[in-house]
């Protein structure tokens, strides 16, 4: 007979509180650095008239994405009615929604009119990129709370996978959305690519599992529950095939660039400029957010190592800020090229290859996102029933009947 | 027929009365016809009347006549708009600013104002997820300082770098052309003098105390200095490969 999943509230002894208080700290930081910055004005900030999405940006975009993208786990139960992950769709469509609701906190807070957030929900220019996301970040709000509802519900369980298969459509919908916000910009080289929309799913296929693996990680260590091999191995091995993928993405966007003779200088500049975004793609992306994670998770000798695959989920995250760091500041210190053939100068910063140094209020804005996000997980997986009590392999993926007996004496 | 009978049912006086009365009127109405056509050249349109698309208000600049170093149009623009730095250059607002060019290949080295060029089809309208960024019937690309949320789209999309966003609360602000902290801004052609019938700060101080390099007026009018110009001589758009079909037209690049 098929064992039953029990979802279950978490403990949470001191430690579960600690942690709770210390993102209660940083939120509060948060809320304290975007005061500050409403009240004196940006200039206090490191954007400026040349970079004007920042440190809170890079930040909100990478939330925003990795939330469409922890639904991984949600997706592959509902859409492909692969039964092993289907306990841990509940988790799945809970960051979905905390993560997307940090990463517009900040986004919000870092308008130049937070006040006027009614204006944003009340007026809409249908033309725009930015007003199809405000539907689209709280449509699928609404699509993963009620999947969520479907799924913990017992009676309406079987509604559950059309849910389940809206929300994929959106989520897809959603990120190339926000992909698309900076593919539409047609007068920067740094962005103008129909890729845009693409690699941001497959990058938020990769860092939503990440933290996905992170996050389940630490909650069933935490909470002294059982997480089986089979669980964690499947999806490693499934990020594993994201990290690879975004890089595939990222050569394909920057050889397709350098293709184009309008777009070698700002090629040149990112790849080979010697400057604090080479580094970062090369080192913070390529290396430690891409090949390091892809050696430690098919390494045999650390593929097997929860501390390992934990190492490696780390490295895809801080890899994927490190990205969205090229791609969002990298991309808006490339001067814009308004006389093609001709050396540009002004006042204005014309023809000169901008600087940006993020200022700490706005360092503490995006962290302060992040514990929001962290923060509502905990509080949700506290009082509701969003973690099934036990994750063994025997209980998420049974054996047939016949080598039950053997699968049990295996995991023991 | 019944204009007839009450025709017939007047008496000689009236009649003579009523045919005085209709010759006062048409002399009257053509000794004002022309005053009222001229009053409506000079003054565009009434101010209480809603813009037209019968008019495209456009700026062509004579990059042969404008001289490096020299900017009165800026100075011009600041003064009009009360725009004025507050000693944070990577800040500060420039709606008009002189843009030195060199010839990679040749060396050669021209100047010229670059501001808002006013679209057709403005890449920060297109992207502004309020509305705030707009462009009004008459070609004048402006911002809605009222809903605008302060997100910074329109100076992403912009390939003109003609916006600057207000990053500090702001004094001493002009009436007629308000700014917020927090709200993105840039040249508006001076809408507020273009309403009553006058043009752009910069094109008036160019004119009078510059070299003359700006000419503004409407595009759509083929009889008007600007039409003439630029059906006369070679002009172009800057990034006319985008095909924004810009109301700013450069003479001489």
């Amino acid at each position: 007979m098929k064992p039953r999943i029990h979802y279950r509230e978490l403990e949470g002894g001191v430690g579960f509180w600690a942690l709770l208080a210390a993102f209660g700290v940083l939120i509060a930081l948060g809320l304290a650095a975007a005061h500050y910055m409403e009240t004196n004005g940006h200039w206090v900030t490191g954007m400026t008239n040349q970079v004007v999405w920042g440190m809170p940006h890079v930040f909100a975009v990478f939330l925003i994405v990795a939330a469409s993208g922890v639904l991984n786990t949600a997706s592959v139960a509902s859409v492909f009615a692969r039964a092993p992950y289907k306990p841990l769709a509940p988790l799945s469509g809970l960051l979905a929604i905390t993560l997307l609701i940090g990463g517009l906190a900040v986004l919000v807070l870092d308008l130049g009119h937070p006040d006027r957030l009614i204006v944003a929900i009340t007026h809409f220019n249908f033309r725009s990129i930015f007003a199809w996301n405000i539907f689209l970040y709280t449509g699928f709000l609404a699509i993963v709370a009620v999947y969520l509802w479907l799924n913990m519900e017992r009676r309406m369980n079987r509604y559950s996978r059309p849910v389940g298969f809206l929300a994929f459509i959106w989520r897809i919908t959603l990120t190339t959305g926000t992909g698309s916000i900076f593919g539409f910009l047609i007068a920067r080289d740094s962005y103008d690519s129909a890729l845009m929309g693409p690699m941001f799913v497959i990058m938020s296929f990769s860092f939503g599992l990440a933290i996905y693996l992170l996050v389940l990680m630490a909650s069933y260590a935490g909470s002294g529950r059982p997480l089986g091999d089979a669980t964690v191995r499947r999806l490693k091995n499934l990020l594993g095939v994201f990290v690879a993928s975004v890089l595939y993405f990222l050569a394909v966007f920057h050889l397709t660039n350098i293709y184009w003779a309008a777009h070698i200088d700002f090629e040149k500049f990112i790849l080979f400029g010697g400057n604090v975004y080479t580094w970062l793609f090369w080192g913070g992306q390529v290396v430690l957010g891409g090949l390091i994670p892809l050696a430690l998770l098919y390494w045999p000798r650390t593929g097997g190592s929860r501390f390992w695959i934990s190492v490696a989920c780390a490295l895809v995250i801080l890899g994927g800020l490190a990205l969205m760091y090229v791609i969002i500041i990298g991309g808006q210190v490339w001067p814009l090229d308004l006389f093609p053939g001709k050396a540009v100068s002004s006042t204005f910063y014309d023809g000169v290859i901008n600087t940006y140094t993020p200022s700490l209020p706005e360092i503490l804005l995006g962290v302060g996102g992040v514990a929001l996000s962290l923060a509502a997980t905990m509080v949700a997986i506290k009082f509701l029933p969003f973690l099934p009590a036990s994750l063994e392999d025997a209980i998420v993926e049974p054996a047939p009947a016949p080598a039950s007996a053997s699968a049990g004496a295996q995991h023991a | 027929m019944s204009e007839a009978h009450e025709d017939d049912s007047l008496s000689a006086p009236e009649r003579a009365r009523r045919r005085f009365l209709t010759q006062i009127a048409a002399v009257t109405g053509a000794a004002l016809a022309p005053g009222m056509v001229l009053f409506q050249v000079a003054q565009a349109r009434a101010l209480d009347q809603p813009v037209s698309s019968k008019t495209r208000w456009g700026m062509l600049v004579d990059t042969t006549k404008c001289a490096r170093g020299c900017d009165i149009c800026v100075k011009a623009c600041d003064i009009e708009n009360g725009i004025h730095s507050l000693g944070r250059p990577e800040t500060d607002a420039q709606w008009i600013r002189k843009v030195t060019l060199r010839d990679l290949h040749t060396g050669y080295v021209q100047s010229l104002p670059m501001m808002c060029q006013h679209c057709e089809y403005p890449p920060c309208e297109d992207v502004c997820p309020t509305g705030a960024s707009f462009r009004r019937a008459d070609g004048i690309v402006l911002v809605d300082r009222h809903i605008c949320i302060g997100c910074r789209y329109c100076m992403m999309a912009c390939p003109y770098k003609a916006r600057s966003f207000v990053a500090e609360p702001l004094h001493d602000q002009v009436p007629w052309s308000p700014r917020g902290i927090g709200t993105v801004g840039g040249c508006t052609f001076c809408v507020h003098r273009v309403d009553r019938g006058h043009k752009p700060a910069c094109v008036e101080a160019c004119a009078a105390d510059g070299p003359g390099a700006l000419v503004f007026g409407d595009l759509m009018d083929p009889e008007s200095g600007i039409s003439k110009m630029l059906a006369s001589q070679q002009t172009s758009e800057v990034r006319a490969d985008l095909r924004l079909n810009t109301g700013v037209r450069y003479h001489g690049i």
